[in-house]
């Protein structure tokens, strides 16, 4: 992953308030999330600097107020930033027109809602087709289009359904294929499954992966669910007050936290079911006999870990050892439960 | 945040606390009142004097003629007139044969019936279609089809208009806070203006009859349209916005394929309101010489006709009742979506089968002449038998004691004694009662609107009038909350009464307040009392409804640990219900008020000594000035009440914690 990035943002800063731009512009150094408000002002990003890579996707965590939405939404510019820069596919967001922003998002960004956010007077179908109705595709081509996504969630049969008949996991499909009409680079997803039951967000969860490994975008999803992070992501990006906590692979975060709220945050986590063999790997010692596989999760290895006499054990990342793995350490973090 | 705890500092923190303050105003103009009774009292401070009086009235006459002449105003809308007739025109002569572009009307009135009755069906089943048809049926046998579309052909034109100006001014106050800041005093200004205020400028600039009768029209029913509109588009849920933006909306698209198909809810209620405020206006541009149901009822209850009066209010009121069930079924129908591979006729079943039944009858009323108009002498009506029938149970021993008993007692021992009470007080104690009485429960803010109110009522030369209107406003909404509060309070005892108490008031609201005047006028005839009882039973009808509402939506935890405290049903009421309830209460108060503002400047019609009937005189000539300063007053004295209550219901449900 050492592409351009995709989305690059630098020291952003959201601030709510009177005069958020006078405020940022005169505020010294290093206020606190804290003080910041009893100036009277909130800091809804603060100071926030983030790449996303392309193909990748990156989850930012944090609980409700933490400010993730509120990043998601200077991705794309639905909010106005207060300070700082964001660039998409290399170009500074913030110096679109109006109209040059409507062309980005017409073509390059979609998105899904936590509350779906359908039209109530459109159908299944009309809703889909909305994003391709407003760049003014003919009506036969988007038809065709808004079917294709319409099938591809698996809404097929309900296209002249109105959003009320649907179920919520239902509706949030709609949402999905709406978000994904108009074929965009980047994928927002606003806590797309949080309003659902923890059934149903299961099943959407799995879908999501299928849509993703069959489509490969860049995405950018918001929870703030650990459990639904760690299925997901690629990286995880943790925010409190606004600020990005640590921003790491989930092995990384349950392994080194960066500060005492991601510790604390991660403490619940059964490590043995986050941590990769292959992040486990050094290359100082390789070890002896037959290596374990990169992609493996410690939890995985259990049985091995604790049945097995070597001090170091190989691990092998598509058939060729990269390195040995501590079985103390590993066994560690087995027995170590939160 | 900041706000809560800014509250009971500013109870405390006060050296002269709220009551004490209210005490001394009450307190000097006791002082002033007992210096008037021991005749120490100079006249200046009794009354204004004459000379000191300001030439308001011709002042305005001067701005009028001003923007009238000068700016060129009366061209303008003149000009407007012109083409309001030719909507006016068509109309009539679709719906009863003026003889007028494009000369194919008359429409059959079964046509219409049936047509009325299919659309009824679409949005509520056989129910409505019954109640459709039933009306449009009914008008025509009784024999008032003429008159009916005559006000109907000012409906149809006045409520679109309405609508359509109501919904542009709606956005643009949405969009620019400054069109915002701009509106909100004047709509609340508008709304408290006696509607005699909207008539003569409607007669002046824009011709009498039909005409001004649309323009009045229009101009009253738009103000809740700006509102339920502003209110509709704020409230689009901001993720569907968000939703919109990030398909690449550009803001038309946003507003017309986003925000207003998402606010339909609203604007649809604003349709509602719309149309009901138009029905009830055009009944009242009788007084300006608008033929129709409104003129005709005019004329009946003048010549004491009273059984032609009651078909009439019937024929008003089931009007009222049907486009009131229909645009509120409106509001609550959903769209639903066919199977697949439904015919074309399948999806517009509503279309094809209105198109039928209306060929159908025009084409019956090409062999049948009944079925397209009815003479002359083919009614029903029972206008004479009904005379008589209301006259026999007039004369019935009991019925005639009461209501002679009550003329007698009420009016001589209780109303009269009031209103001369009232019309003792100095003015300048009065305004200082009213203060009083704003500073007890608003605050200061209010006291000093109350006092700049009613002192600008004092300067304008109408004091004594005023005074009357005010007595009759106080005395009528006292008796209405005599009656009205236990009914409210006993209907909240169960589910099954609060809704159909609820029903009946939702259906009595819709009523034009014209009709309230007849069962006045039946029961006690041309007198004060009839004045006082149509304002009462008019007013009555928020207080009981907010009586309800307030006491059911009381939360259940705070019923139920009443009761496990071991509260009398009694106890529960007084120590908890009725504290919860009592801001939602006030604003029925409040609505009370203005509702028999409203009323008594109507009932001036059955004569009355009040600013109404000066109004109405002014109706007659050409005296715009006149007509403004004595709709001001009325509107002052409203807005005294209205801002003062509904300060004291909003602080109130914030202390408890509720909303």
């Amino acid at each position: 992953m050492t592409t351009k990035p995709v989305i690059s943002c630098r020291n952003v800063w959201k601030i709510f308030g009177a005069h958020p731009e006078r405020y940022l512009a005169q505020m010294a150094e290093g206020k606190s999330f804290d003080q910041i408000r009893e100036d009277g002002y909130i800091a809804g990003v603060k100071d926030v600097s983030l790449d996303v890579s392309k193909g990748e996707m990156l989850v930012i965590m944090g609980l409700s107020g933490s400010g993730k939405s509120t990043l998601v939404r200077c991705f794309s510019r639905l909010h106005e930033i207060t300070g700082g820069s964001i660039e998409v596919d290399g170009q500074d967001i913030m110096s679109l027109t109006e109209k040059e922003l409507i062309e980005l998002r017409r073509n390059k960004m979609g998105m899904v809602f936590q509350s779906f956010g359908l039209l109530p007077h459109r159908t299944v179908l009309e809703n889909v087709a909305f994003p391709l109705e407003m760049r003014g595709q003919d009506k036969h081509e988007r038809r065709a289009r808004a079917l294709e996504v319409v099938k591809l969630v698996g809404l097929e049969g309900r296209e002249d359904y109105f959003p009320r008949e649907l179920s919520g996991g239902q509706q949030q499909r709609v949402g999905i294929a709406r978000s994904l009409a108009i074929e965009p680079d980047i994928w927002f997803l606003d806590e797309p499954f949080s309003a659902l039951d923890p059934l149903i967000r299961r099943e959407m969860q799995d879908e999501f992966l299928r849509l993703q490994a069959l489509l490969g975008k860049t995405i950018v999803f918001i929870t703030h669910d650990f459990d639904e992070a760690l299925r997901l992501a690629d990286r995880i990006a943790i925010m409190k007050d606004g600020a990005v906590e640590q921003c790491d692979t989930p092995d990384q975060i349950v392994l080194r936290p960066a500060t005492e709220y991601v510790r604390k945050f991660t403490e619940d986590i059964d490590k043995a079911r986050v941590v990769h063999a292959r992040v486990l790997a050094t290359a100082e010692t390789i070890g002896e006999g037959d290596p374990v596989d990169a992609k493996a999760t410690v939890q995985d290895l259990a049985r091995l870990l604790v049945q097995d006499t070597r001090d170091v054990i190989p691990v092998a990342k598509d058939g060729t050892v990269i390195g040995g793995m501590n079985r103390t350490e590993a066994l560690e973090i087995l027995l170590e439960n939160g | 945040m900041a706000e809560t705890t800014a509250q009971p500092e500013l109870r405390t923190g006060q050296t002269l606390t709220r009551p004490r303050g209210a005490l001394i105003l009450v307190g000097v103009a006791i002082v002033l009142m007992l210096l008037q009774y021991a005749g120490l009292l100079p006249a200046a401070l009794f009354r204004v004097p004459e000379a000191v009086v300001p030439n308001f009235a011709g002042w305005l006459d001067a701005i009028f003629n001003f923007v009238k002449d000068d700016l060129g105003l009366l061209k303008l809308t003149r000009f407007l007139t012109e083409i309001l007739q030719a909507f006016l025109d068509t109309t009539a002569n679709l719906l009863f044969g003026k003889r007028r572009w494009p000369s194919i009307g008359p429409i059959p009135w079964t046509a219409i019936a049936a047509v009325a009755g299919v659309i009824g069906y679409y949005l509520g089943g056989w129910t409505m279609a019954l109640l459709a048809a039933g009306t449009f049926v009914w008008t025509a046998l009784i024999g008032q089809w003429k008159i009916a579309m005559e006000t109907m052909s000012v409906l149809v034109v006045a409520a679109p208009s309405a609508f359509l100006i109501g919904l542009g001014l709606g956005i643009l106050a949405w969009r620019k806070p400054w069109v915002d800041a701009a509106l909100k005093p004047i709509l609340s200004v508008l709304q408290t203006l006696p509607f005699f205020t909207y008539l003569l400028p409607a007669v002046i600039f824009f011709k009498v009859g039909p005409t001004a009768g649309a323009v009045a029209t229009t101009i009253y029913a738009i103000p809740p349209m700006i509102l339920m509109t502003t209110l509709g588009l704020k409230k689009v849920s901001p993720e569907v916005v968000e939703a919109g933006n990030m398909s690449g909306c550009t803001r038309r698209q946003l507003l017309f394929h986003v925000y207003l198909p998402s606010a339909r809810t609203e604007i649809l209620v604003g349709v509602n309101q719309v149309i009901m405020l138009c029905l009830a206006m055009v009944v009242l541009t009788a007084f300006i010489g608008m033929p129709g149901l409104g003129a005709k009822l005019l004329a009946m209850m003048g010549s004491f006709k009273l059984g032609r009066s009651f078909e009439i209010g019937i024929t008003i009121v089931l009007l009222a009742v049907m486009l009131d069930r229909m645009s509120k079924a409106w509001v609550v129908k959903q769209p639903e979506h066919f199977e697949k591979g439904t015919p074309w006729w399948k999806r517009h079943l509503t279309l094809c089968l209105a198109a039928g039944a209306f060929v159908f009858f025009v084409l019956v009323a090409q062999i049948i002449p009944e079925a397209g108009q009815l003479g002359r002498t083919q009614n029903f009506s029972m206008g004479k038998e009904l005379d008589n029938l209301i006259k026999g149970f007039l004369d019935i021993g009991a019925v005639k004691a009461t209501t002679g008993f009550l003329r007698a007692f009420v009016n001589v021992q209780i109303l009269i004694p009031f209103r001369n009470f009232l019309l003792s007080i100095p003015t300048p104690a009065l305004i200082l009662l009213v203060a009083a009485f704003a500073l007890w429960l608003g605050g200061r803010k209010q006291a000093i609107y109350a006092t700049l109110f009613f002192s600008l009522v004092a300067l304008s030369g109408w004091w004594d009038r005023s005074v009357i209107t005010l007595y009759s406003v106080l005395s009528a909404v006292a008796i209405a909350m005599l009656l009205g509060l236990p009914i409210g309070i006993v209907a909240a005892r169960t589910e099954k009464w609060s809704k159909r108490i609820l029903l009946v008031c939702d259906t009595a609201q819709t009523f034009p307040s014209f009709v309230y005047l007849i069962p006045a006028i039946m029961l006690f005839g041309i007198t004060d009392i009839a004045v006082i009882f149509s304002i009462l039973i008019f007013a009555m009808v928020p207080l009981i409804r907010y009586t309800i509402e307030g006491l059911r939506t009381v939360p259940e935890e705070m019923t139920e640990a009443a009761d496990m405290a071991g509260a009398t049903r009694m106890q529960k009421l007084w120590k908890v219900q009725l504290p919860l309830a009592l801001p939602t209460m006030a604003v029925g108060f409040n609505q009370a008020i203005m509702f028999a503002f409203f009323m008594v400047i109507i009932a001036a019609f059955i004569g009355t000594q009040d600013l109404g009937q000066e109004l109405q005189r002014t109706l007659a000539g050409t005296d715009l000035g006149k007509n403004f300063v004595l709709g001001i007053c009325v509107a002052l004295m409203a807005l005294t009440f209205d801002l003062t209550i509904l300060k004291w219901a909003n602080d109130q449900k914030k202390l408890l914690g509720l909303d």
